[in-house]
């Protein structure tokens, strides 16, 4: 009798502790599992957003091994990482340097790096769309850019930046790397200050260049926040999307496509839910890929 | 500024200001009902996430039921792995759920975005309270959720702080789920707003401007007073998908 009146109360105290998680675990559960379910799950079907669903097999897949738009989509994207890893992480890394001294005005470049990564892709792409604006008025420029080049003397440098196909997806790239670069700096400036100034100062002594301090000490010692900003880089810049709509919207697609706009404009404009699920199953793979690769990375770098 | 200065004028500082462009943009544009519906979300979804991640949190963190370490692991789990294009399904099972084009499906989505992170960081929180205090409270007869709301929440302010500002910068920035979900112009938020406009009124620019300046201002003044939560935010969230 007792050890039933014991028993009720430890199930009921599991209950109670239970319904804790339960907001929690609802909204994981119907948001997260069951689309992740089922995008897995359509994927194998051709289906138009309403109406019967076939089961196709793996023909989606089929297709897209075939499809080269969605391979060059998944270069361009390829390609703005690329710049992002290099120029923008170089920027980052070398203004973190610069900021890590004693100089004037510190606290203010901090908090102006900061204000890019902050504002939304929209806000970012509608502002950059308004300088990069080809179009004349009254004999002017709208656009910044232009107004400044043709203005200061190089007219033959005025440019369609964002109409031209081969300067449209290294615009975009350059814009995100302009978005991104705070977010790096702040990360390289706070793993720049738990460095011990004295070791600076002793290599200094020892009569090292800066190229050899910077190459030979900082960044072995920043590796392991190297890395964490590598990674989040690479997965940022891979999923690039809202900052391209808002920038050329749909203007140039086989130019600017990356492959989260292929994905929306499958589901969007031709109604292929499937295959948009399968885009979506193989891009988010390649991903899973790519952060797991740098993962193990980054743990031998900190065990190194 | 005008039509003519913002074409004309390249000078940094504009010669004369000009607020009425506000006013057209809060009136003509629609702005006013977009910064209006931007603040319902945030508010909402980052009071829903507060809360429901706060309690989930506490019990990873103090309380014992079977499952307690899968659950927690999904959750964990879901971090890690980017769901680039899980819209898709987003939409139609918003669509099966009779959710599109109102304002709860949009919450609702909202909120599952940010509670994993936040979860993650409320419960290493929640494992640094010192068991004493907790007895202390039991003493004073706190039941669970009496622990919950008088000790853990009030000892976590810090880590809530990074949430809470992390979570509204997430929401307040969000386009994909809005230009999805939302068709009615009456329950779109800025971000979305903003693009309506640009795409009806190309030339249109200091009133998109304007707009502009009303979704990046409190962005900013965020920003600047509140920089060292949102840093906290990011590397917590360091694979966030």
């Amino acid at each position: 009798m007792n050890s039933k009146v014991k028993a009720t109360a430890i199930l009921k105290d599991n209950l109670q502790n239970f319904f804790f998680v339960l907001p929690a675990f609802a909204i994981f559960c119907i948001f997260y599992i069951y689309p992740f379910y089922k995008m897995i799950n359509l994927s194998f079907y051709d289906w138009r957003g309403i109406g019967p669903m076939h089961f196709i097999g793996l023909a989606n897949y089929k297709e897209l091994m075939s499809d080269h738009l969605w391979w060059n989509s998944i270069w361009h994207a390829g390609y703005i990482t690329l710049i992002a890893l290099t120029f923008q992480n170089v920027l980052a890394f070398a203004l973190a340097l610069a900021c890590d001294r004693e100089i004037r005005l510190k606290r203010f470049y901090r908090a102006v790096f900061f204000i890019p990564p902050v504002l939304s892709e929209v806000v970012v792409g509608l502002i950059w769309n308004w300088i990069l604006n080809p179009q004349m008025q009254n004999g002017q420029y709208i656009g910044l850019l232009n107004h400044f080049l043709y203005t200061s003397g190089f007219p033959q440098l005025v440019h369609n930046w964002l109409g031209d196909p081969k300067t449209a997806l290294t615009t975009i790239a350059i814009v995100h790397s302009w978005k991104g670069f705070g977010w790096g700096f702040i990360i390289f400036l706070a793993g720049l200050q738990t460095i011990d100034k004295q070791l600076y100062e002793a290599a200094k002594v020892d009569g090292a260049s800066a190229w050899k301090t910077l190459t030979n000490f900082t960044i072995p010692m920043m590796l392991p926040v190297i890395l964490v900003v590598v990674i989040l880089t690479i997965l940022g810049s891979m999923q690039v999307f809202v900052l391209i709509i808002a920038m050329v919207n749909e203007g140039l697609v086989n130019h600017t496509d990356v492959p989260v706009t292929r994905i929306f404009s499958a589901m969007q404009n031709v109604n292929r839910f499937g295959y948009a699920c399968a885009e979506a199953v193989i891009f988010g793979m390649i991903l899973v890929c790519v952060s797991f690769i740098m993962k193990k990375l980054s743990d031998k770098a900190k065990q190194a | 500024m005008t039509n003519e200065t913002v074409f004309i004028d390249k000078a940094l500082i504009p010669h004369h200001l000009n607020f009425g462009n506000f006013a057209v943009a809060w009136t003509k544009g629609n702005f006013a009902v977009y910064f209006l519906n931007s603040v319902i979300y945030t508010v909402c979804v980052v009071t829903g996430i507060v809360f429901i991640s706060s309690l989930a949190a506490f019990a990873f963190s103090r309380l014992k039921f079977p499952g307690k370490n899968i659950i927690f692991y999904m959750f964990v789990g879901a971090m890690m792995i980017p769901l680039p294009g899980s819209f898709v399904a987003l939409f139609v099972l918003v669509t099966k759920l009779h959710l599109v084009n109102t304002r709860f499906g949009y919450i609702l989505c909202m909120i599952n975005v940010g509670l994993s992170m936040s979860i993650l960081l409320l419960k290493t929180f929640f494992d640094k309270m010192p068991p004493e205090l907790e007895d202390a409270a039991r003493i004073d007869g706190c039941g669970k959720l009496g622990i919950w709301w008088n000790m853990a929440m009030p000892f976590a302010r810090p880590a809530i702080a990074v949430i809470v500002i992390f979570n509204s910068l997430n929401v307040w920035n969000e386009y994909i789920l809005a230009m999805l979900l939302l068709e009615d112009t009456k329950l779109m938020p800025l971000q979305r707003g903003l693009v309506v406009f640009q795409g009806a009124n190309s030339t249109d620019y200091p009133v998109l401007m304007a707009g502009l300046t009303m979704a990046a201002i409190p962005i900013i003044l965020i920003c600047l007073a509140m920089q060292k939560y949102i840093v906290k935010g990011l590397s917590s969230g360091e694979v966030v998908g």
